[in-house]
């Protein structure tokens, strides 16, 4: 091998390495970039009033979007109450019961499900709630956040649960303890950080839904008074504010945005220092 | 506790196994009802315009709500040509990073960029749409559509007037920033799996470090990689908000990319409020259900690809 063939095979290391490291720079770049935006201009947009105050009208400045901050964690919380348990008993089949054909169809399912399209899910609840209730309700929107979080959280709490020693289950085996209490005492407890990352990440994505929304939630200018009736969400209202043409309501959609984005990304964050507790005990 | 009572309290936690059994299988079956429901909702809905247009909805590129006449080809049209533009933006950028990440990158910076990444598949899609419609459509507008026009106006993709922003070019640029994450970390799960001694047999033939990227992990992860490029795809195709809010929003097919399209997903999203009488709602429904059909389809053919490459050790992205 000559001298000069060693010399360009080091250079085609060097210009790849340099050329994926370029890559990796613009896959990170949108991110810095929608959030210095997020920064600087829904940063200043915030107030006092942005968080006690209820949208004002066309024209008159300023109000606040409480009622949509409200409304999203109404929402969070139907769409948990309906789609948790389904989800973490699902998991639990999975992972501790059933044959092997049968789950891996499971399985399947549950990952085809969570690559339908999330304005497929608003147009189905759409049909299936909001035309026999006879109009979009608070309850149609935290069911269709609801259903979605289903095959996510029954993928994760399934890994977990497997991530926990098979000794745990033959020692209560052992102890002649049933297994439904070992399930639920010794396997699901051992794992519950990790079934409660999985749903709060589940939370977290559907937190910032809004194509189901559009036709089941809808919208509400003001309260809801109660789940029958239409309620206020905040990506909706940032979708609304943002396609309007107003400099107005730009601006709230930032702030808005900015604070969605906040409420997301430090779900994201503290779970991640959640789950490195758990691979410190491992290690 | 003596044996007496011991039998009634074994037979009782033996119900109670049963019970808790069923309980949590009928649980996992919601996944099919679920699937089931999505269908029937969809089909049922669909009737009116089935009925109507018959198999011409899906060839007609009629949309005119005025004369309640209704085509789904600007739709189609739109979302495959959005989903390739993003395709061709996201795919060599995605696999790149996943090689840098997994191959190339010094140990220290992995972790960080890793979690940047995953944070950016975080973003809300209505949060990068509100971006894309005050930040990205005006810098695409001028300098960089005029840019693309003087050098690539050759090219009918690159023709007609370059003022609208909000257009296809936009809607798949987006769309790319929206699946970049989830195609780098399905690759990077890919590459991860390729067994080290691969590396090391390359190593030892004295190959550099790129020399062994390339011979022994990335033509062993070929079939993996090509399914978390599909998985990308049936993700592309079904993104609405964002490509919603830059795309335009107009029912046409054309060829320049400047020029305002929509998808399948944006037509929903941005009519399905508006839509009165029988035969529009039903002609939306009908959107949503080819729309469905597509991406299973897609999502189907990435599973296997995924499931048939690595067995379980690859896990499932969200």
């Amino acid at each position: 091998m000559t001298v000069s063939n060693h010399n360009w095979r080091k250079f085609k290391n060097a210009f790849m390495q340099t050329l994926t490291f370029v890559c990796a720079i613009l896959v990170v770049l949108p991110l810095v970039l929608v959030f210095y935006h997020l920064v600087k201009e829904g940063f200043s947009a915030l107030n006092w009033n942005f968080f006690t105050k209820l949208p004002k009208a066309v024209g008159e400045h300023g109000g606040g979007m409480v009622n949509a901050i409200a409304g999203t964690f109404i929402l969070l919380l139907q769409a948990a109450i309906f789609g948790v348990p389904i989800g973490v008993l699902g998991g639990v089949y999975l992972s501790e019961y059933g044959g092997s054909k049968l789950n891996w169809w499971i399985r399947f399912a549950a990952d085809i499900l969570n690559g339908v399209p999330s304005i497929t899910w608003g147009v189905v609840v759409y049909g299936l709630l909001v035309v026999p209730m006879h109009g979009p309700s608070a309850l149609a929107g935290g069911i269709v956040l609801g259903m979605m979080m289903i095959p996510l959280v029954m993928r994760t709490t399934e890994e977990v649960l497997q991530l926990v020693p098979g000794g745990y289950r033959e020692a209560a085996m052992a102890l002649g303890i049933a297994k439904w209490k070992t399930t639920v005492q010794i396997v699901i407890r051992t794992a519950l950080k990790g079934i409660v990352t999985g749903v709060l990440l589940a939370l977290s994505r559907v937190a910032g839904e809004t194509a189901p929304l559009i036709f089941t939630a809808f919208g509400n200018l003001g309260w809801a008074h109660k789940l029958t009736e239409p309620i206020a969400a905040m990506p909706l209202l940032i979708f609304n504010y943002a396609i309007s043409p107003y400099d107005d309501w730009h601006r709230q959609a930032w702030a808005g945005a900015f604070v969605l984005l906040m409420l997301v990304l430090a779900i994201n964050v503290g779970v991640r220092f959640l789950t490195r507790d758990r691979f410190k005990q491992k290690a | 506790m003596n044996p007496a009572n011991r039998q009634p309290d074994r037979a009782k936690s033996q119900h109670g196994d049963s019970a808790f059994k069923w309980l949590t299988l009928a649980m996992a079956l919601v996944i099919f009802v679920l699937i089931g429901l999505i269908g029937f909702e969809l089909l049922r809905g669909a009737q009116v315009s089935m009925h109507k247009f018959g198999w011409r909805f899906l060839v007609s590129s009629d949309w005119d709500p005025v004369n309640d006449v209704y085509g789904a080809l600007p739709a189609i049209f739109g979302t495959v040509v959005s989903s390739l533009i993003a395709l061709i933006i996201a795919v060599p950028i995605s696999v790149a990073t996943a090689v840098y990440l997994t191959e190339l990158a010094p140990q220290w910076l992995r972790q960080p960029l890793i979690m940047f990444i995953e944070l950016l598949a975080a973003v809300p899609s209505v949060i990068l749409g509100l971006w894309g419609i005050f930040v990205m459509v005006p810098f695409l507008r001028d300098p960089v559509f005029p840019f693309l026009q003087k050098y690539l106006g050759f090219l009918p993709l690159f023709k007609g007037p370059t003022y609208i922003g909000s257009s296809m070019l936009a809607g798949g640029i987006i769309v790319a920033i929206m699946i970049i994450p989830i195609i780098t970390s399905v690759s990077r799960e890919i590459l991860r799996s390729v067994p080290g001694l691969q590396r090391e047999a390359a190593y030892a033939l004295g190959a550099t470090r790129w020399e062994v990227t390339r011979i022994a992990v990335l033509s062993y992860a070929k079939k993996g990689l090509f399914g978390a490029v599909i998985l990308g795809l049936g993700r592309a195709l079904g993104e609405t908000m964002a490509v919603t809010m830059v795309i335009g929003n107009s029912s046409q097919i054309v060829a320049s990319l400047f020029a305002p399209a929509n998808t399948l997903a944006s037509v929903i999203a941005s009519e399905f409020n508006e839509a009165t009488g029988p035969i529009y709602p039903s002609a939306l429904f009908e959107l949503g259900l080819v729309l469905l059909g597509v991406t299973v389809l897609v999502n189907i053919l990435a599973q296997l690809l995924l499931k048939t490459f690595a067995g379980p050790s690859v896990k499932p992205q969200h």
